[in-house]
């Protein structure tokens, strides 16, 4: 089973890429999404998250195949 | 109801005008808002020479349209159009477009109100700006937005 992950913004420049495929056992959550994908990087304290293009909170799991993104605030408008 | 996402250069009083002529039915709105958002020259202090929108498109479609449909459910409007750049704009380019129509003006207003607010805090777009004067040709990413 896996995730696609993708990172935007200042996030994607820091990380140095704009996405990942990471492989997930049952019930992993986004916050373990996190610590698989940036391999344990200290996560920003605004950091966001959306699972399948809609907002989402670190302690959501998340199912095969699903999309998570991980983004600074937003600064539309 | 109309969301739309330009990646040029868009005119938001023609097309609110045309959106008006097109949909709305004539003698039924008493009142149509418009608010549009331009970029400013200065940020934090900076001369800002041009500025970079980023979007994440899948989701910033969606969150846009469920802003629509929020304003459309929750305030006794008729109609709401929403537009919004991405790439690369220069002072006085407008950004964002929230145009309402309604019978009376307060519906109109609060609605419009709402969806911008929104869009500021929640919408999936980012800003980059791209600086001049002293720091010429420096970039950096607008950490947040002013409160209002």
């Amino acid at each position: 089973m896996s995730v696609h992950v993708k990172y935007f913004a200042s996030l994607r420049e820091s990380i140095g890429r704009s996405h990942d495929d990471v492989l997930i056992t049952n019930n992993t959550t986004v916050a373990e999404i996190w610590m698989l994908a940036t391999q344990n990087m200290h996560r920003p304290d605004r950091l966001l998250v959306a699972v399948n293009q809609e907002y989402a909170d670190f302690n959501n799991e998340v199912c095969d195949g699903d999309e998570v993104a991980f983004f600074p605030p937003v600064t539309g408008g | 109801m109309k969301v739309e996402i330009f990646d040029k250069s868009y005119d938001p009083w023609q097309e609110a005008q045309r959106y008006q002529k097109d949909t709305l039915e004539e003698g039924k709105f008493g009142a149509m808002a418009l608010f549009i958002g331009t970029m400013r020259d200065l940020n934090e202090g900076d001369d800002v020479a041009s500025m970079t929108l980023e979007h994440y498109p899948e989701m910033t479609q969606k969150h846009l349209e469920k802003i629509a449909k929020d304003a459309m459910d929750k305030f006794d409007v008729l109609d709401v159009m929403l537009m919004h750049r991405v790439g690369q704009v220069f002072p006085s380019d407008p950004i964002v477009c929230v145009a309402v129509w309604s019978v009376h003006r307060a519906a109109a207003y609060d609605a419009n109100r709402f969806v911008i607010e929104d869009l500021k805090v929640k919408a999936p777009f980012w800003k980059k700006e791209i600086l001049e004067g002293e720091q010429e040709n420096s970039m950096r990413w607008v950490e947040k937005n002013t409160p209002g």
